[in-house]
């Protein structure tokens, strides 16, 4: 374990150097356990890859009295580590306008286009962390075969729902943002309802599979999400 | 005690007017950024004026201020950048509490000094609270006025206040704490201690030289130009969680400051933070500014900002209030 300050108001701390579901799993672990300790003046716990950012109120704390805290914490227990998050079954309408960069990284790969689908959809990928955007998830691990660098330049603008990958990730796009990750697909599932009383679909450590699906039934899914955003979820004030 | 409400229209925007209150938080796990005022100091100060919580929601009034109707009697105080402001035609003094009558328009000139304006409003501007803040996120349409700036024809609502509390009215901040805003700043910064991430010269660099902020800077972050920061070569950094300050260095070695937009995570590395302290300062930087920075502790850079918040809160006490009814 290493403890990094960053500047005067957070710390992270580290609990391994590589990208790899069993560190991962302990970060998320350990970051609930944080959480559930309810401290005043710890304003934000956030899990990423191999290490865990604490921000804190640096009126309220200190450094040193923050890092023994953190310490003194007892490391999560291997089962509550183990725990699986929940499992989400994500429809993609891949290729087509939906996924423009699907030939290229079929062609990259050595592959047929519908031999990349079926690859991609292939695995139970971990959501590793949320970033980027509110409810981005950092997918993984893609396999080896399908790895491709991000695109040269990003595009200006990807569609809420675009499936992307980029290196041994894959992710998908919740709201319409610049990306240069490459676009093989589209959800029509929303990852961030931002009217909604928890507005984000997945959470650090939940499991996700992908599955291809027609036109249609992309419409069909498309127009039950729009009904879903017309209903208040909103608690009134 | 009379409770009142004000009605406020926007005549005109301005160049980019926001929602913010003090920031929205506990969602950064999801990704979901902080937000909230770029210049915490003169946010606070303006609602501590106008009798609100630190955390009643403000107008951020970026470079070039909006035009506003009062539909009603409302107590007000414009803090931050002198961006000229005016009531019914005559200039109005920054850091203090005044009243403005029903009928009354509030307008702003030119840029004097500082890059953003606050204006605090007594019962603060009433928007629906998303995720516990209400602050605007424009990038991903959450929060303050349908997630989005100000638009002409736009109706604000302030929340209830105590009408009858004319004795704010004059309040105004002692003159020793006035923030100093200028074209050039100095940054202290905490170097990030991963003196791995980067080759041997790219601190004294980052310590001597002066950069500018660029025009593609928002409220997400400043893109610096200056002399660019080597990073090692070979080191492949893997995605970690940002804070507000990081100054983050992407291949070309050109700095980029994070802001209150930031995202939560990102995977350039960090050489070094802002204080805390000093991101106020940093928050009223506009393009064609420059900044340099000097070096500081993480318990000297703890110590100035208690000391810089113990002096405020005795020159205007925070106004205590149940979370729950902010």
């Amino acid at each position: 374990m290493r403890l990094i300050p960053l500047g005067d108001s957070a710390v992270t701390v580290e609990l391994g150097e590589a990208i790899d579901p069993d560190v991962n799993a302990l970060v998320v672990a350990y970051a609930n356990r944080i959480i559930e300790q309810g401290w005043n003046g710890i304003v934000d716990v956030v899990p990423t890859y191999r290490s865990i950012t604490v921000h804190y109120d640096p009126i309220q704390w200190d450094l040193t009295a923050l890092t023994d805290r953190l310490l003194a914490l007892p490391c999560p227990y291997p089962h509550e580590a183990g725990s699986q998050g929940a499992l989400h079954d994500i429809p993609v309408l891949y290729g087509g306008d939906h996924g423009p960069d699907l030939e290229g990284v079929a062609s990259f790969a050595g592959l047929e286009p519908s031999e990349v689908i079926t690859l991609h959809a292939s695995v139970c990928y971990r959501v590793y962390m949320l970033g980027f955007t509110p409810g981005f998830p950092y997918l993984g691990l893609l396999p080896e075969k399908l790895a491709m660098p991000r695109l040269p330049t990003p595009r200006p603008s990807v569609p809420p729902g675009s499936v992307g990958l980029a290196n041994r990730q894959t992710g998908i796009y919740p709201i319409a943002t610049p990306g240069g990750w490459r676009l093989i697909g589209r959800t029509p599932i929303s990852l961030y309802r931002r009217t909604g009383l928890d507005p984000f679909l997945l959470k650090p450590g939940d499991q996700v599979r992908f599955r291809s699906i027609d036109e249609t039934e992309f419409e069909r899914l498309s127009c039950e999400m729009a009904h879903e955003h017309d209903r208040p979820q909103q608690r009134p004030r | 005690m009379k409770r009142k409400r004000a009605q406020i229209d926007v005549v005109k925007p301005g160049w980019l007017t926001t929602v913010q209150d003090l920031g929205r938080h506990g969602y950064q796990r999801y990704g979901m950024p902080v937000s909230g005022v770029m210049d915490r100091f003169a946010a606070i100060v303006g609602n501590r004026l106008v009798g609100n919580p630190d955390g009643a929601a403000v107008l951020e009034c970026t470079l070039k201020g909006p035009e506003l109707f009062f539909r009603d009697d409302a107590r007000l105080a414009v803090t931050g950048a002198d961006l000229s402001p005016t009531l019914d035609g005559s200039d109005i003094p920054l850091w203090e509490c005044l009243n403005v009558r029903r009928g009354g328009r509030l307008r702003f000139g030119t840029r004097r000094v500082g890059f953003r304006c606050y204006l605090a409003i007594a019962g603060g501007f009433d928007v629906p609270a998303v995720l516990g803040s209400r602050s605007t996120h424009c990038p991903s349409q959450t929060g303050g006025l349908d997630g989005r700036p100000l638009r002409a024809g736009d109706l604000l609502f302030g929340g209830p206040f105590d009408g009858d509390a004319g004795r704010l009215v004059g309040r105004r901040l002692p003159d020793r704490l006035l923030p100093r805003y200028d074209r050039s700043m100095i940054l202290r910064i905490v170097l990030d201690p991963r003196r791995e991430l980067f080759q041997d010269t790219a601190i004294s660099t980052l310590l001597y030289s002066v950069y500018t902020v660029a025009p593609q800077s928002d409220r997400m972050g400043y893109r610096l130009i200056g002399p660019p920061l080597p990073r090692a070569g070979a080191h492949y950094f893997i995605s970690e969680g940002t804070v507000t300050g990081t100054l983050q260095v992407p291949a070309d070695g050109q700095p980029i400051l994070l802001m209150a937009d930031r995202q939560t995570t990102g995977g350039y590395p960090p050489i070094a933070v802002v204080i805390s302290v000093d991101l106020p300062s940093a928050a009223q930087l506009g393009p064609g500014d420059t900044v340099r920075f000097v070096s500081c502790s993480i318990v000297e850079a703890q110590t100035v900002l208690r000391t810089r918040y113990h002096l405020l809160d005795a020159a205007l006490p925070p106004i205590m209030v149940n979370r729950r009814s902010l």
